[in-house]
């Protein structure tokens, strides 16, 4: 049947003048791409989308951002407001998540500590990230000595118990800020945040970034040696384009991996922190704080400790599933 | 072996040497005496600090400090337990929180190990499913809301369980199981992924083609390899139930080291922080030390130089 397409086969190629012409820009890129060009960040989105677990989770974050961020403004109670008359008051129309011994709001305190914990999330996650990756590029890159010395002051702080450093930490951190506070020697940004908060982050710049640190080395210990940097070296590419084409998008997908389950994790810590009352300062309160509250009523006021129960595991299982979604997604070597 | 031995204990005892002395420069940082906030004059105050050492200059009492440690000396409490040894504090509390502890990190294993290896055997069926939906979840929920979610329903709504203390056998219950179920879950999930690497590995096939049972080569070949992960986990399950126990013991009224612990934070009761601090800080260090022996004589493929 092939054998019949004498047009293939035949000597007598048709042609005319036509097939001579120099190509159009246009005809030329249709033979260059034959797909649409997908970057890094396009085939990620891609993958994570197909997750449906991770957009779900993508969903949840956003509507607990809004819930802390905006909620609080919604509301009509501020979160230290004590309303007359409204003292231990069940779940109602008025309060839906009911009111404290004092009259405040649960609703409004539930937002306000979901707020804390987002900060606190993300804000440790983003001084763990700044902090291990220049400590951690610098010594892969220096390497000799230098690394060696760095490494060991890492493997110290890796070893050293951290709940316990931390809670140590925080106690003796408290004093001191506190005086800074009541004296207003602070910047203005920062005196809004209250000292328990500063406290919990130079706890994280402290502790926390020795593990992103760990990573960011390993990463560039190993791209400094992949032949595929060796072969863009041998074609010709300067440090700028190695840096900016391979090394970074190598190692930027685990870099936004680790920072984003460094989240959960932050958000878990302040939580045990302030439940054993060394966590923000009062009367701002914390889900932690909250459910510590709580306890002390549980049996009459079961709900005091029901919201804020519940919104802080939303929040930890969300983070938790949306970066192993965007861990897959990123990087599907780790798979 | 043996100098690799040497070598990780060496830097056991040198993290336990810079754990005290963290411990100590911290607690040097913090402003006032113990004696400040009592409603003494200055007088008094001098005297007290005096007879605790208090005026002499730092170093002089850092040298104290770790001459008193390498004897088994913690100091005494200043505020709690006026003039009782933190040590005596430690020995008496102690015990409990590791009776606890210990339930917990058994809870744990005996149950986060089976739950894995099921997982990873009916691997994509309704049973994976559920099991890794729970252990995911499991993962998230801080230990505080376990206990008092737990708690609430068990305790207070059916009544079916004591809501406080130590007394009965069944009041064990609620703290064990609050306090192991987060280790439970991530044993059963890095046991999972563990176990299906195991079971994919040519040696399992050749078990198979050579007649054994799928019982043999599941417990026998597969689970002795795919154990090794979890003997990692177990330096920081320690670390986690001792920690974790802080939290288990506050909300179950529980006399452990962990309400000491705190009681003394609230107090400002500084030499009994320092001291747990320190305590417990070389027992997870050493602890970490035995688990890292442990996995490298399990697994000979692991290097020892490094």
């Amino acid at each position: 049947m092939i054998l019949k397409n004498t047009k293939i086969f035949s000597n007598q190629i048709e042609v005319c003048a036509d097939d001579f012409a120099p190509a159009t820009n246009k005809e030329k890129s249709n033979l260059v791409t034959l797909g649409e060009n997908t970057s890094y960040w396009q085939d990620a989105w891609r993958r994570l989308k197909q997750n449906k677990i991770a957009m779900v989770s993508l969903v949840i974050i956003a509507i607990v951002f809004i819930f802390a961020i905006v909620g609080p403004l919604l509301s009509p109670y501020t979160y230290d407001q004590q309303v007359r008359g409204d003292e231990n008051l069940f779940p109602c129309l008025k309060h839906p998540f009911g009111t404290d011994n004092l009259g405040r709001d649960l609703l409004v305190r539930t937002m306000i500590g979901s707020r804390i914990s987002l900060l606190i999330g993300v804000g440790a996650s983003v001084l763990v990230l700044v902090i291990g990756s220049i400590y951690g590029a610098i010594s892969g890159l220096i390497g000799g000595k230098v690394d060696t010395v760095m490494m060991r002051i890492v493997e110290v702080i890796y070893s050293l118990p951290d709940m316990l450093v931390i809670i140590l930490l925080r106690i003796v951190l408290n004093d001191p800020l506190q005086k800074a506070f009541d004296s207003g020697s602070f910047l203005g940004g920062l005196q809004i945040l209250g000292p328990g908060i500063i406290a919990m982050f130079i706890v994280y710049g402290l502790l926390y970034w020795v593990g992103m640190a760990r990573i960011v080395r390993g990463q560039v210990l190993q791209l400094k040696e992949m032949e595929f940097v060796n072969a863009a070296r041998a074609l010709g590419a300067d440090n700028k384009r190695l840096i900016k084409k391979h090394l970074l998008p190598n190692c930027v997908g685990q870099l936004v991996v680790t920072t984003m389950l460094q989240i959960p994790s932050a958000i878990f810590t302040e939580a045990f922190l302030s439940f054993l009352g060394i966590g923000v300062s009062k009367p701002l309160a914390s889900l932690g704080s909250l459910a510590s509250e709580a306890l002390n009523g549980i049996s009459s006021y079961p709900y005091r400790l029901l919201f804020p129960a519940a919104t802080i595991s939303i929040i930890i299982l969300a983070f938790n599933l949306f970066g192993d979604g965007l861990r897959d997604a990123l990087d599907p070597r780790l798979k | 072996m043996a100098k690799y031995i040497v070598k990780r204990i060496f830097g056991a005892v040198i993290t336990i040497f810079i754990a005290a002395t963290i411990t100590f420069l911290l607690m040097k940082f913090v402003p006032g005496s113990p004696f400040t906030s009592e409603k003494t004059n200055e007088i008094a105050e001098a005297a007290l600090n005096e007879k605790y050492g208090l005026d002499k200059p730092v170093y002089v009492q850092y040298g104290k400090y770790l001459n008193q440690l390498i004897h088994g000396d913690l100091g005494v409490s200043y505020k709690i337990q006026k003039n009782v040894p933190v040590v005596d504090i430690i020995k008496q509390s102690f015990p409990v929180s590791a009776k606890i502890g210990g339930i917990a990190i058994l809870f744990a294993v005996l149950f986060g190990v089976p739950i894995g290896c099921v997982a990873a055997l009916k691997r994509g069926k309704v049973l994976d499913g559920i099991i890794r939906v729970v252990s995911t979840t499991g993962i998230a929920i801080p230990g505080f809301v376990l206990a008092t979610g737990s708690m609430l329903l068990f305790s207070i709504e059916l009544k079916w369980l004591p809501t406080y203390g130590l007394d009965k056998p069944s009041s064990y219950i609620l703290p064990v199981f609050t306090l192991g179920f987060y280790p439970m879950c991530y044993i059963a999930r890095i046991m999972r992924s563990s176990m299906l690497e195991a079971l994919g590995q040519d040696y399992i096939r050749t078990a198979r083609a050579k007649g054994m049972t799928q019982f043999i080569t599941t417990f026998k070949h597969a689970m002795k390899n795919s154990l090794i992960p979890v003997i990692t986990y177990f330096g920081p399950l320690v670390a986690y139930t001792l920690t974790g126990g802080f939290v288990v013991e506050k909300v179950f009224n529980i006399n452990g080291l962990g309400r000491y612990f705190i009681k003394s934070i609230e107090n400002r009761d500084y030499n009994i922080i320092m001291g747990t601090t320190v305590f417990l800080a070389t027992l997870i260090i050493l602890m970490n030390l035995v688990c890292d022996i442990l996995y490298k004589v399990v697994d000979p493929r692991i290097k020892l130089d490094q």
